[in-house]
């Protein structure tokens, strides 16, 4: 049982349907399956041990990640927006390897010992040369991902999935070929994120159709939405925003798009509000997950998102900033720093245990406790329906006069606020307190606004200790390729500028 | 037979397919329609369905034991009950789920 399998699957029951590209002219389940068997059978003709992708999306990625699967190796997709030195060292790490490399990226990447590299096209032209791959066992618990997490301090860490983790998710959550044969999936996350793998593994599964963007742009992902007839994407938080701009500035709505799940970072409450009133007839689903659990362990549905916008109950209301309830094959506790569970409503540490989980890491082992929970490094808690609700990393929380503060909590009030575009929230040194509040903020154009009326604004909705002691205004905030806003950034600046 | 997880199994007596997800370390017997399942690859002996154990057998649908410890996700679909030794595995029920990614 390997990932390949289930693309062995899915072209036993769906061969003639089309899982990449153009209705079309696409290539089919069938045609997969042959171009993943004939570049694996490339790849076990190399001394590489592990496979690596440096590239954008394309239709290389799937043929790439099954290959590599077929052929007992290890799939490794790189950030190749990663500064040089930062890069060379990571590719040295994934040794003896072999990586299919962006042809802009080749000379940033020579004479690293133990790696060999190959174009797409180079690849793409093994994937039908006609190869007979050996057809080799591949065990359940050997490696089938490697995935550099964007590691705030240090060195990053390489999340290690074996298969028996990725496929738990899949079949644990895609009912197989259950998709309709209109749909099909827009993927504009990056393939070296854990929702760029598992984007590929679900269509597969369930039989959806992908279109690839390169790279995401929000006027390339209205327009090819349209035109491709999409159905479902995936977005981080940051790509939502600017596709509500788009579908503004355009005026026109795209007419084939239903479904339409967002994740790999907290969702701003204004901004889902405003999504589900620009598109009413979409569906939307919250998705929280990590690298380290397979992707998503917890969903807030579409009727979870209609049920808490018509809801006058705050409480329900409320559950528009929550990531929903677990997957049926997920616990979650949230426990205190000594360990103790902790009651319905009390903050504490995300933990997480489920087959899909795998936490474990090259070099360092597996983070699991004895009975099996993944300390998230996540701060939440769980309401009386069981709703989860991720307050952000437990790093990032402001600890002011022994309160817990959540950036999260107090960036949603501040973007509230008509004149501000964008926030950014962090704990800064105090003598006094330990910790203050500090807000970074992006004016919309043409706004002028003071800090008393900002931090005033906070305390009209939040306690006094939520007060900003520093509010910064600023052009923009640091934001990495996935949407995720850099805090640690922010508190250099503000280290820098006082 | 050595049910290793990840190990692929034939009916011998239809289209039955089978993926051993998860099996106790030691020798069970695994049948499909009162057949003992064949190595993935194998010839079909050609036998009949056992009757009685002539249930439709869903393709992408797990089944298990009710303790739990067996597991097989069916790779390709067909008839004939799945038994392991005595006890006849019953569908995993799960629930669709909306589209996350």
């Amino acid at each position: 049982m390997n990932l390949a399998l289930l693309l062995e699957m899915t072209a036993g029951g769906a061969p003639d349907r089309v899982a990449l590209g153009s209705k079309s002219g696409g290539i089919t389940y069938a045609e997969l399956l042959e171009r993943a068997q004939q570049a694996a059978a490339w790849l076990e003709t190399t001394s590489a041990e592990k496979l690596v992708m440096l590239d954008v999306n394309s239709e290389a990625l799937p043929i790439a990640l099954f290959a590599a699967s077929i052929a007992g190796r290890p799939f490794v997709p790189v950030n190749y927006r990663l500064a040089d030195d930062k890069l060379r060292k990571i590719l040295a790490r994934t040794t003896p390897s072999v990586s299919i490399t962006a042809a802009d990226a080749l000379e940033r990447t020579a004479d690293i010992e133990g790696l060999s590299t190959i174009t797409r096209e180079e690849f793409l032209s093994h994937a039908q040369a006609g190869g007979e791959h050996l057809g080799t066992f591949v065990a359940p618990d050997e490696v089938a991902i490697v995935l550099f997490t964007s590691g705030t301090t240090g060195d990053p860490k390489a999340a290690l999935l074996r298969h028996e983790h990725v496929v738990a998710y899949i079949v644990g959550s895609v009912e197989f070929l259950g998709c309709g044969e209109d749909e099909a999936a827009l993927v504009s996350v990056p393939p070296y994120h854990i929702a760029g793998i598992s984007a590929i593994l679900s269509s597969t599964y369930g039989g959806r159709r992908i279109v690839y963007l390169p790279q995401f742009d929000p006027k390339t992902w209205v327009n090819t939405a349209r035109d491709e007839g999409i159905t479902h994407a995936m977005v981080v938080p940051t790509m939502l925003d600017r596709i509500l701009d788009e579908i503004e500035l355009q005026g026109e709505s795209i007419p084939s798009l239903r479904h339409l799940s967002y994740g790999g970072g907290r969702m701003p409450i204004p901004v889902i509000e405003r999504a589900v009133e620009l598109l009413p007839n979409i569906g939307f689903v919250n998705a929280y997950g990590l690298t380290e659990t397979s992707s998503t362990v917890a969903i807030l549905t579409p009727d979870d998102h209609h049920v808490a916008i018509a809801s006058d109950d705050p409480e329900v209301r409320a559950r528009l900033g929550s990531v929903g309830k677990p997957l049926p094959g997920i616990e979650v506790e949230i426990r205190d720093e000594e360990g103790n569970v902790l009651p319905v409503g009390e903050p504490g540490e995300i933990f997480v245990r489920g087959e899909q989980v795998s936490g474990e890491y090259e070099g360092i082992g597996a983070t699991l406790t004895p009975d099996g929970w993944f300390p998230t490094k996540d701060g939440g808690f769980l309401d009386e329906e069981g709703y989860l609700y991720v307050e952000g990393r437990l790093d990032d929380v402001i600890v002011r006069g022994g309160e817990n503060l959540s950036p999260g909590e107090i960036e949603d009030v501040i973007l509230g606020h008509p004149s501000v575009m964008d926030v950014g929230v962090i704990g800064v040194p105090d003598q006094e307190w330990g910790e203050v509040v500090a807000a970074f903020v992006v004016l919309h154009e043409g706004h002028d606004v003071s800090e008393d009326e900002i931090a005033d604004h906070v305390v009209s909705k939040l306690r006094s200790s939520r007060r900003p002691s520093a509010i910064v205004f600023c052009e923009e905030l640091p934001y990495n390729d996935t949407g995720k806003l850099v805090r640690r950034t922010l508190r250099e600046r503000f280290a820098d500028e006082g | 037979m050595d049910l290793k997880a990840g190990s692929r199994w034939t009916s011998a007596v239809s289209d039955v397919e089978v993926v051993v997800v998860k099996a106790p370390d030691e020798g069970l017997a695994l049948s499909c329609g009162g057949a003992e399942m064949l190595p993935h690859g194998s010839e079909k002996s050609g036998g009949a369905v056992e009757a009685g154990l002539d249930a439709e057998i869903a393709v992408g649908k797990r089944y298990a034991d009710v303790a739990g410890d067996v597991e097989l996700l069916v790779t390709k679909g067909g008839t004939g009950s799945l038994k392991v030794g005595d006890e006849v595995l019953d569908i995993k029920a799960a629930k669709p789920l909306p589209s996350s990614d």
